[in-house]
């Protein structure tokens, strides 16, 4: 479902850009509203959460999934946390649905998917590992880096069973929104992977803004 | 397919948890005893707990979503844990999680221990987080458990539907362990079961030593992904 925001970016309280291969770590408050533009067009955006007071309950895509019973995110779609609580809601979406089965890219799975030698590229799973690790006042570590929401990124399950990475749904300037029902610490690695078409070959900057509480 | 040498068997009864290491070679079949069991399953490496079980580089490294005979189940270090070598089901689940305290509450009511002593309505994730706790892990190490025996496809749309309808009593699936590993379980219900009663569905374990990885072997050779997945393996035995 298609649902346009009412928001404006003139008024937002926090606005920035993030390159592709960067990542973004941030709080935001509850009431919140939080968006992620693909400024480019196909570009994933990997992005975890956590909850601010206690960061070991976090985002849980197999709980978000199975309470919404349906495996594509969009408009309605509650993110819930590993404790069963919702923690932010998505209110606007101009791209149609979003993958949490996916994951996140990383050097040792890149092996895996592509070749041997690829292990030496950038990837997402390095981005979070030294997120967390610069920002050790949130108390994360590897063991915090779980299964992610991919913004943007279109992977079809058939009724057979299988899984399909498809080309992206998304385009310049489509932006999904949601408004944080806790106090919580985003995550975002925007994916610097090259050997699939998640971001056309061409990894690009999204940019996230954060507007208070109305 | 019969497990020669068998070395080991046990039965865990429906609703319970437990736990065990099993080394690289190990065979592990899983028998639904009567047909609609769950078996919630975690893996971590036994040397470096940070190593554990990872549904999505499983899923997308096969471009699957349900678990099957031929796949490989994969860590978050790009190495094997486990193969499917065999499998009458057809299909397992790894992407609905678990059963919680307040889910079972709400579909099956409450039975306390102190009522019900042993025939208590325990759930999948307090039963990880025990079973997880005699290892040092925490909530923090939880991940996306496979759910053996539950087959949940989805429609167009990509809702989500339980298929009770293909449990058949005696199904079986068989690991064949390609690294050491920390194994996690509980027999507690499929999130998504939708019976009247608590179902409560025993699972026999039979462990059995596997004859070592034929290049032409299926799992090895069933995507180019997992030559390279083993591959990891070799390389990280290599380095003991």
């Amino acid at each position: 479902m298609i649902k346009e925001s009412p928001l404006s970016p003139d008024h937002a309280a926090h606005r920035e850009t993030v390159p592709a291969g960067a990542y973004w770590m941030h709080p935001v408050c509850k009431g919140q509203v939080f968006r992620i533009v693909d400024l480019e067009g196909n570009q994933a955006a990997d992005t975890l959460f956590y909850s601010a007071d206690d960061p070991a309950e976090r985002y849980s895509a197999v709980d978000t999934i199975r309470e919404q019973r349906n495996v594509y995110l969009g408009v309605g779609t509650k993110l819930i946390s590993t404790d069963g609580n919702p923690m932010l809601e998505i209110v606007a979406d101009t791209v149609g649905r979003h993958d949490t089965l996916g994951g996140a890219c990383s050097p040792e799975s890149n092996t895996v998917r592509y070749a041997l030698d690829k292990k030496c590229m950038h990837a997402c799973r390095d981005s979070y590992l030294l997120a967390v690790t610069e920002n050790d006042q949130f108390g994360l570590t590897k063991r915090d880096i779980t299964h992610n929401i991919n913004f943007f990124m279109n992977v079809p399950v058939t009724p057979e069973g299988g899984l399909t990475f498809a080309d992206g749904v998304s385009g310049p300037g489509k932006y999904v929104e949601m408004r944080a029902e806790m106090d919580v610490i985003v995550l975002i690695s925007n994916c610097p992977q090259l050997n699939n078409p998640c971001n056309a070959y061409n990894p690009t900057p999204i940019e996230v803004l954060i507007w208070d509480a109305a | 397919m019969s497990i020669r040498d068998v070395l080991h068997e046990e039965e865990i009864p429906g609703g319970k948890h437990w736990s065990f290491t099993v080394g690289r070679g190990t065979l592990l079949r899983l028998v639904d005893i009567e047909g609609g069991a769950n078996v919630g399953m975690l893996f971590y490496n036994p040397a470096n707990l940070l190593e554990r079980y990872n549904a999505p580089d499983t899923l997308k490294g096969q471009h699957t979503f349900r678990l099957s005979a031929g796949h490989c189940l994969y860590s978050d270090m790009g190495r094997v844990f486990c193969s499917i070598v065999e499998d009458t089901a057809g299909w397992h689940d790894t992407v609905c999680g678990n059963t919680t305290r307040a889910m079972v509450a709400a579909r099956w009511g409450v039975k306390s221990y102190q009522e019900h002593r042993n025939d208590w309505t325990q759930n999948g994730r307090d039963s990880f987080l025990v079973e997880g706790a005699k290892y040092g892990l925490g909530r923090r190490d939880l991940a996306a458990n496979v759910n053996w025996f539950s087959r949940v496809r989805t429609e167009a749309d990509g809702s989500l539907v339980f298929d009770g309808g293909a449990a058949e009593p005696g199904a079986h699936v068989t690991l064949r362990f390609e690294m050491d590993t920390l194994v996690l379980l509980h027999t507690c219900p499929h999130p998504l079961n939708p019976a009247n009663d608590y179902p409560r569905k025993p699972v026999l374990l039979r462990f059995g030593k596997a004859d070592p990885v034929a290049a032409d072997d299926a799992c090895l050779t069933s995507r180019p992904e997992n030559g390279r997945g083993f591959a990891n393996n070799h390389f990280h035995h290599l380095c003991g």
